[in-house]
């Protein structure tokens, strides 16, 4: 069965086992592999460790407790407020091609049986572009955690503001750190996991405000995207610039965490932030 | 009398608010406030000019000046980066709101920027995380925080001084989540388009006042020049003056919740 799921030169008619199983390409190897196969190993490419970008919902299997995922905010979806030329025929073609209503999905789980609130971006969903509604589910999150005194946790992973909604979606920024201040002043636990990639309005706003921000490896984190610095400073930019392994060693994250133990590193920080009160433990 | 209404033309304003000779952030520290002293860095860097900082007095009341400056000469223009902050700027700022806090002295913040410098080393030390910081820290401030755009919003590097409890902006300046370039380069692979993107992107102050999102327009006189602006900064000056009074009575904790739900109330859902 391995040959399957091996490179092109094997002679395989990848297009015919296409229509049969969808396949999906390894950008770092190159190699072809299910897309089954790379779910429920998971979305890690079995030849060379690569991830793969992951879907919301199978994040979501991945780190709760089966079955403890309740959903919030879910049929809230965009509309086109600026009459912005295309926007509703894009937002119409990523709700088909994603299966989502938006580029985030938000709920309350649990990790290890400790309950969180939690919201996972998706980049399939427009880059997982942040306008009023990933703004407004992000914030509703965030108060529900707030009022009911629950860690929060969010899986970053967008291209920025989305120009769509122009300086609405700008606002999400403003709004979301003040929800995220709120929390925090209740002495309550906020981490930021930042996966590829994580750029622009979002990392001017809450991937960087986590009490602990994590990452997963390679992933590009940054303010500006890599053609705009490049455009500016006119020269080409150092090996591996803005990507985790690189945020790390300028001191800009916690910790670099692989896919396959970050339900485990997630639990871990949860147990560790029970309050202790000087009683017998 | 009929009063003539003429819809003004989005990129006409982008222009003009980006027009070589209209008043930079110095210009405005020169003709608002008195005995102006500026206090310089980071504290962990280094100095960034392109966001001057400092105490001043504003009709004898101290407050706290944060102005982004864009320069006037091209020299000077190359000199501050042409208004474009790296993330020490960001730190200088936050600092001094920081400080601002402490002795309860409000926060005069003049917004003028193309956007946060986007470079290898404003990457390295952080960008976003300096933005994030200043929102984060702008949520919760216990001082009063009035924020004036003069010329341009540009996005991230603008938003970061606009979290405050007052925001004006001057009638040709603009507020956008990005450059109409920028925004014509990532749909259609064409700036030159950048005209037709700015009608579509909704930047100009008449349009953020229908959206709720600032407090109020400073009419600008027909030739905007640092010569021609002593009549808007005197109708400028005595809004902050007002405001400063009726934020400055209210108990701290009333005037962050007020700051707070101003902003959550944007919800554009
Ligand atoms: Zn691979």
């Amino acid at each position: 069965m391995k040959h399957i799921f091996q490179d092109k030169s094997n002679g395989i008619n990848y297009r015919r086992l296409e229509n049969i199983a969808p396949i999906i390409e390894c950008s770092s190897c190159g190699r072809n592999v299910l897309e089954e196969l790379a779910r429920t190993n998971s979305s890690i490419c079995p030849f060379c460790g690569n991830d793969f970008r992951m879907k919301a919902h199978d994040r979501m299997e991945q780190i709760l407790d089966n079955g403890s995922f309740k959903e919030t905010n879910k049929s809230m979806s965009s509309v086109d407020k600026l009459h912005f030329p295309d926007y509703t025929k894009k937002l119409n073609k990523y709700k088909k091609s994603s299966g989502l209503k938006e580029a985030v999905v938000t709920g309350i789980g649990a990790i290890d049986g400790r309950k969180v609130a939690i919201a996972i971006m998706d980049a399939q969903f427009m880059m997982g572009s942040m306008g009023t509604v990933v703004g407004q589910k992000i914030v509703s999150l965030t108060e529900h955690a707030t009022k009911n005194k629950l860690p929060l946790i969010i899986f970053c992973a967008s291209g920025g503001a989305r120009m769509q909604e122009g300086v609405l979606s700008l606002m999400q920024m403003s709004r979301c750190s003040i929800a995220l201040n709120r929390h925090s002043e209740k002495g309550l636990l906020y981490i930021s996991v930042l996966t590829h990639p994580t750029t622009g309005g979002v990392t001017a706003s809450f991937a960087m405000q986590g009490d602990i921000i994590l990452a997963e490896p390679g992933a590009l984190i940054g303010f500006a995207g890599p053609r705009v610095i490049e455009q500016t400073v006119k020269q080409e930019l150092p090996d591996g610039f803005q990507r985790s392994e690189h945020l790390i060693e300028h001191g800009m994250i916690d910790n670099i965490i692989l896919r396959r133990n970050m339900k485990y590193t997630l639990s871990h920080l949860l147990k560790l932030h029970t309050p202790f009160d000087g009683g017998a433990l | 009398m009929k009063q003539e209404i003429i819809k003004k033309d989005a990129w006409d304003i982008v222009m003009k608010a980006r027009a070589n000779n209209r008043p930079v952030g110095r210009h405005y520290i020169d003709a608002m406030f008195d005995e102006f002293i500026e206090l310089h860095g980071d504290r962990l860097y280094g100095d960034d000019r392109a966001l001057i900082g400092g105490l001043a007095t504003l009709d004898g009341i101290p407050v706290t000046v944060i102005a982004q400056h864009k320069g006037s000469s091209l020299e000077e223009r190359v000199s501050v980066n042409f208004g474009m902050a790296h993330p020490e700027g960001y730190r200088k700022s936050m600092r001094l709101m920081k400080q601002a806090e402490k002795f309860h002295r409000p926060v005069i913040c003049i917004i003028d920027t193309n956007g946060a410098y986007p470079g290898i080393g404003a990457e390295e030390r952080g960008q976003g995380t300096a933005i994030a910081d200043n929102l984060f820290q702008l949520s919760s401030l216990k001082t009063p925080v009035i924020s004036i755009i003069i010329g341009e919003g540009g996005s991230g590097g603008a938003l970061a001084l606009s979290l405050g409890d007052h925001l004006i902006m001057l009638e040709n300046s603009i507020f956008s989540v990005i450059t109409p370039e920028g925004c014509a380069t990532i749909l259609y692979k064409d700036a030159s388009k950048a005209e037709e993107v700015a009608r579509h992107l909704k930047l100009t102050s008449d349009d953020l006042m229908g959206f709720g999102l600032i407090d109020s327009i400073i009419k600008e006189p027909k030739e905007f020049t640092k010569d021609t602006m002593s009549d808007l900064v005197s109708v400028l000056k005595k809004e902050i003056v007002e405001k400063i009074y009726e934020l400055i009575k209210l108990d701290t904790d009333e005037l962050v919740i007020r700051r707070q739900e101003k902003h959550l109330a944007n919800a554009g859902v």
